[in-house]
């Protein structure tokens, strides 16, 4: 198969993404390539069933359970599929564990691999030029754009996502949550603490 | 030798715009864009590797022009006549006739197992590893393809010709330079590799920071 072709197909279909979404969709439901009804469920997969509340519990769970924790970081894909977090996108998982000693933080240079099982369908930014060519060279600026400021004599470790192995980041415990219950401990678990380029939010406020 | 997706390290892309949790999708035919290529993958015309490099080929001015799910679009629409799945009489207008895959279409009904199953990347190989965390590693002086004349690889320009240590070993994975070009799976011992930001950058922003990077056994040699 050449890989690269002068004259591109795509570039017969009409130059708006709308209607050129609209136009593939089209001929590929004709052709009974593709069910829309099918189309429909993967949506609401995304949009309403898996997201960031999943990693939210798994972490929530580590900051309980040192056991639980020390499995997770040992095999974090046999952890999280017995919570049913295994799937697309999340078929080798690994967890890390920011501390006061090192952050860690998530990107892919090359594409946008991201750990969908557990955070969903990524966000606008970690799918940005600006993301992907940042994240490596200059973390601390990056993580300033969040309004994140690490300490001075804190490491931080990048991770670039470049095989099928999908990294989470566990962000440190805030402090004061001792004796807080699991759901009380997910609600301060965000997106961006799971990629690195947040953490935990402090006792009394609360994720979306 | 280089490609317009290999932009880690790249100066002049200004600010990350934060967003809000709540929004997983800005358009509605970015939806449509998502769901009409993970149901087009399910014919299994091509891997994901494949679909990557269908991505990583647009021509340079097209991969910066398009946004993320155009990218996919124009990836995806390649990939499809290339595959034979769509004419390109069909993409320009002509009637579309009835497929004779019709029959392996996904169905919504088998969604939920099939997003839920995914593709696990680990395959057996006969090739042992070389490495254990801890050892000393160099990369490729070339970010480049070994078997493929402008091929797909995994190794970004930025960690090109740089010594680090492994860190985990993640067991044998399809190696997506051989995979990418339908040459087989050619699973190999694959690692997360960590390098000092020293060896990277000219300008490191702390005299601590790492990147890691997961590497396939062939890019890296003793160091």
């Amino acid at each position: 198969m050449p890989h690269d072709d002068p004259d591109h197909p795509h570039s017969l279909l009409p130059p708006d993404p709308a209607l050129r979404v609209k136009a593939l969709e089209t001929i590929l439901t004709q052709k009974g390539l593709i069910d829309p009804a099918a189309l429909d469920v993967i949506i609401d997969t995304y949009e309403n069933k898996i997201g960031p509340r999943n990693g939210a519990h798994v972490v929530a769970r580590a900051w309980r359970d040192p056991a639980f924790k020390t499995a997770l970081l040992e095999d974090a894909t046999a952890v999280v599929s017995e919570m049913g977090y295994y799937g697309r996108q999340g078929e080798h998982m690994v967890a890390v564990e920011n501390t006061a000693d090192v952050h860690n933080m998530v990107v892919c240079t090359l594409c946008s691999c991201y750990p969908w099982p557990l955070l969903g369908i990524p966000p606008g930014w970690y799918k940005s030029d600006a993301y992907r060519a940042r994240a490596v060279r200059e973390p601390r600026a990056v993580l300033a754009d969040f309004g994140v400021a690490l300490p001075e004599d804190t490491a931080v470790r990048v991770w670039d996502s470049t095989a099928e192995v999908r990294y989470l980041v566990i962000p440190e415990r805030p402090a004061g949550s001792d004796g807080m219950d699991e759901a009380a401990l997910m609600d301060l678990v965000t997106r961006d603490s799971m990629i690195g380029t947040g953490l935990a939010l402090p006792v009394g406020r609360s994720a979306p | 030798m280089s490609r317009p997706h290999d932009m880690g390290g790249r100066y002049g892309d200004g600010p990350v715009v934060p967003e809000e949790e709540g929004t997983v999708f800005h358009a509605d035919w970015h939806k449509r864009a998502l769901a009409i290529t993970l149901a087009s993958a399910a014919h299994g015309a091509w891997n994901i590797d494949v679909s990557r490099h269908a991505r990583e080929r647009l021509a340079p001015m097209d991969y910066t022009r398009f946004s993320y799910y155009e990218k996919w679009m124009a990836g995806l629409a390649d990939l499809l006549v290339e595959a034979k799945l769509v004419s390109r009489e069909e993409l320009a207008g002509q009637a579309p006739a009835p497929s004779p895959s019709a029959d392996k279409t996904l169905k919504a009904a088998a969604v939920p197992s099939v997003l839920a199953a995914g593709g696990p990347a680990d395959r057996p190989s006969d090739i042992a590893p070389a490495f254990q965390p801890g050892d000393a590693v160099r990369t490729r002086r070339l970010a480049a393809n070994a078997l493929v004349d402008g091929g797909h690889t995994r190794l970004p320009r930025y960690a090109a010709g740089a010594t680090g240590r492994v860190v985990r070993y993640h067991g044998t994975h399809i190696l997506p330079d051989s995979s990418a070009h339908r040459l087989g799976d050619a699973a190999e011992p694959l690692y997360a590799v960590a390098f000092p930001a020293s060896e990277l950058w000219a300008h490191p922003e702390h005299p601590r920071d790492e990147v890691v990077l997961d590497l396939w056994q062939s890019y890296l040699a003793p160091a």
